[in-house]
């Protein structure tokens, strides 16, 4: 028997809602009520419009460079309908707020952020989810990192952590598959295989048949999902959460969608997207398919549609409204986080705003100390 | 009171801080079964389990993100990087984001991890077994880096990194591991992190220095003339950096060399070098000296005490500045 097999696997695809809004009725059993997807449909079109004012606020100068989620809604929030919310921890990247909408972070902090206000970071205590990441795989370390303290700490809560095709290619998203099989902990990795890494399409990131398949090198679950369908995306993710909850360790998710942005405002992707696979994709876009079933069913139609029209672009304009009309930060907020106790030399920076010595200590030369930078420079000018 | 060398006075903090708080945790390479390359963490895992001292795979960027991870979930991770000269692989997650975990969550997540690094040369290790990237590292908002020099400081220091609420890299000089015992209390205690230690007091010169090399510059006094009067500085942490013992000793003596193995352009000579003119401008005799490693790869152990700032060079150093 000099030659033998040891090793042989295949990878599932999952669609439960096809691309016409057609629901595969067995398989959507025990996965979302009619309700749930109501609500969930709600958001993603929030999300959407959310979406289109976002770069309008950035073309229009009022916002910063902005990534928008559009088309990877379904993914985004049918992941994240799976987890407990304040219980099951979620580890985002920067595209993926429809799913920390979801969990109750307030929309117009996405929009402060991206406005350049760091405050907006501050998750309010009663979330459970982590910043987005904005390094590309970063975050997939430290969704093992805080699964694992929940395994050491014996809570009963999970990990989400999202990143994309281009993540897949990262060393720290195999050091975090590696150690998440290792130590066996309860963590959900959903790869948003949105097609592109900026301008980077899939078929160059990897020469793998299916970034699924990397789990495989870890022994780790896995499974492919249409990223499109709301049902399958849930599925995937519940049976996953199942798992990690009853001690069955990580689970890895290719969700299957299309960037329908830009990589960010500041990308053009008529640069290097054909118009034929773009085109496809908007024909794929989940929130006609969704849609189209909540219809199927006789709970949706223009009336209601009409309404939910309204009242998301009230939403995003009290939500920009928020975002455009707080109160800038102040100057020494700077400081206040680099260290729970500011060292002296940190300490004297705020206290002065300078950082040259004189400036921070002009009694040296018979200068009279000034507590701020407008002051003191003037008092130094008048001096020279 | 028991005489340790520094690899027992580290193990012992370590075991008297994993008693004082069930958070605390080790993981790094090798630090389980076989209590780390150099025996630091020898028995630790037999006393308390494979759950709290991990072997974990041969990554560096995977022990330091997992232990930001860790800690963001309420665990206090004390990874080890097994050699300095291995931090490339987790810059990253230790420049990117456990130095900036506190800030760009306004306070909302923090980092309390300890990474224990063994450092610096002089043991005739092989290739990137000997470096000195301290500065790098103290050139980071959010990091303290600790080096301390003997097996007191070490314990009394590791015990504050680890009761740290922010990330502190703890950099163990390899060369002074077993190569002295002190007097070091069983029972445990802290020393303030960022706070120099002056070794001797002089008025004629400051020698300032940290980790290994503080041995070097004893040895050096020894060598000088006995009329002269050499204020030696360990200084223990270089971020936070206490500048108010430098300044107050040079200001004294007017003459300051700083002493590192690290390489001399961008060094935190350099930056020392800096804070004295700053602050002692007036009372400088002489200008600031560096005795540093040259700017030059490490080199393999056979040129290493060539690279290495000895005794010959510090002496020739202190003449010639109290020359000038």
């Amino acid at each position: 028997m000099p030659i033998k097999t040891v090793y042989q696997a295949q990878i599932e695809s999952i669609q439960i809602l096809d691309e016409d809004g057609k629901l595969d009725a067995e398989l959507a059993q025990n996965t979302l009520s009619v309700d749930d997807v109501v609500g969930l449909y709600e958001l993603m079109f929030i999300s959407r419009e959310f979406d289109e004012a976002s770069f309008k606020l950035q073309r229009s100068g009022r916002m910063g460079t902005f990534p928008q989620n559009r088309g990877q809604e379904a993914v985004s929030l049918g992941a994240a309908q799976a987890l407990r919310r304040g219980i099951d921890y979620i580890v985002p990247y920067y595209r993926e707020h429809p799913a920390m909408f979801l969990h109750g972070l307030p929309m117009h902090q996405v929009l402060s952020y991206w406005m350049g206000d760091e405050r907006a970071n501050a998750i309010p205590p009663k979330l459970s989810m982590s910043p987005m990441s904005v390094s590309i795989g970063a975050q997939t370390l430290h969704a093992v990192g805080i699964a694992w303290a929940f395994k050491l700490r014996k809570v009963d809560r999970a990990v989400l952590c999202f990143f994309g095709d281009g993540a897949t290619s990262t060393g720290d998203f195999h050091a975090a598959m590696n150690f998440a099989t290792v130590f066996h902990v309860p963590c959900v990795f959903c790869c948003v295989n949105n097609q592109w890494a900026i301008s980077v399409p899939r078929s160059k990131q990897t020469a793998a048949t299916t970034l699924a398949q990397k789990a495989l090198a870890y022994n780790m679950p896995t499974v492919q999902v249409d990223g499109n369908d709301v049902f399958g995306v849930y599925k995937a993710h519940r049976d996953a959460l199942d798992r990690a909850l009853k001690g069955g360790g990580p689970s890895f998710i290719e969700a299957i969608t299309y960037r329908l942005g830009d990589h960010t405002t500041a990308d053009d992707a008529r640069r290097y997207r054909d118009a034929e696979g773009y085109a496809a994709a908007q024909a794929r876009d989940p929130l006609i398919r969704t849609r189209i079933y909540l219809e199927s069913v006789g709970r949706w139609d223009e009336s209601k549609q009409a309404t939910l029209d309204a009242r998301a672009k009230v939403i995003v304009h009290e939500v920009s409204e928020a975002a455009l009309n707080a109160e800038p930060p102040a100057t020494d907020d700077l400081f206040r986080y680099t260290f729970a106790e500011m060292p002296e030399m940190l300490l004297k920076q705020m206290q002065t705003h300078r950082t040259d010595s004189i400036g921070q200590d002009p009694e040296q030369i018979g200068l009279k100390a000034a507590p701020h930078s407008a002051e003191s420079s003037e008092v130094h000018h008048a001096a020279t | 009171m028991p005489l340790l060398n520094m690899v027992e006075a580290i193990n012992l903090a370590l075991r008297q801080e994993m008693c004082r708080d069930e958070r605390v945790m080790l993981l790094g390479e090798d630090i389980g079964v076989n209590g780390g390359v150099f025996r630091v963490t020898e028995g630790l895992q037999a006393e308390f389990g494979v759950d709290r001292v991990v072997d974990t795979p041969l990554t560096e960027t995977g022990i330091m993100g997992a232990s930001i991870g860790l800690a963001m979930g309420g665990m206090i991770p004390i990874p080890e990087i097994q050699f300095e000269g291995f931090l490339g692989p987790a810059f990253d997650q230790l420049t990117n984001q456990a130095a900036r975990c506190r800030s760009r969550t306004r306070g909302g997540q923090t980092c309390p991890i300890t990474i224990r690094v063994p450092f610096g040369g002089g043991i005739h290790a092989p290739e990137l077994h000997s470096e000195s990237p301290e500065a790098i590292y103290a050139h980071t908002p959010g990091l303290k880096v600790v080096i301390p020099s003997h097996p007191y400081d070490a314990k009394g220091l590791l015990a504050s990194a680890i009761r740290d609420p922010d990330p502190v890299l703890f950099f163990e000089p390899k060369r002074v591991y077993r190569s002295l015992k002190e007097k070091v209390p069983e029972e445990s205690y802290t020393i303030p992190i960022g706070s120099a230690k002056v070794l001797a007091e002089g008025t004629d010169v400051t020698v300032i220095t940290w980790g290994a090399m503080v041995f070097q510059c004893l040895e050096a006094i020894d060598q000088l003339p006995e009329r002269m009067s050499v204020e030696l500085i360990d200084l223990r942490t270089i971020s936070p950096v206490d500048v108010e013992t430098i300044a107050e000793s040079v200001k004294k003596t007017g003459r300051a060399i700083v002493v590192h193995e690290a390489h001399k352009t961008g060094g935190f000579g350099a930056e020392i070098s800096a804070l004295i003119q700053e602050h002692c401008f007036l009372s400088l005799e002489a200008p600031v000296q560096r005795v540093t490693g040259f700017d030059t790869a490490v080199p393999y152990y056979k040129l290493e005490m060539q690279y290495l700032p000895d005794a010959t060079r510090i002496v020739a150093s202190i003449m010639d500045c109290m020359a000038y």
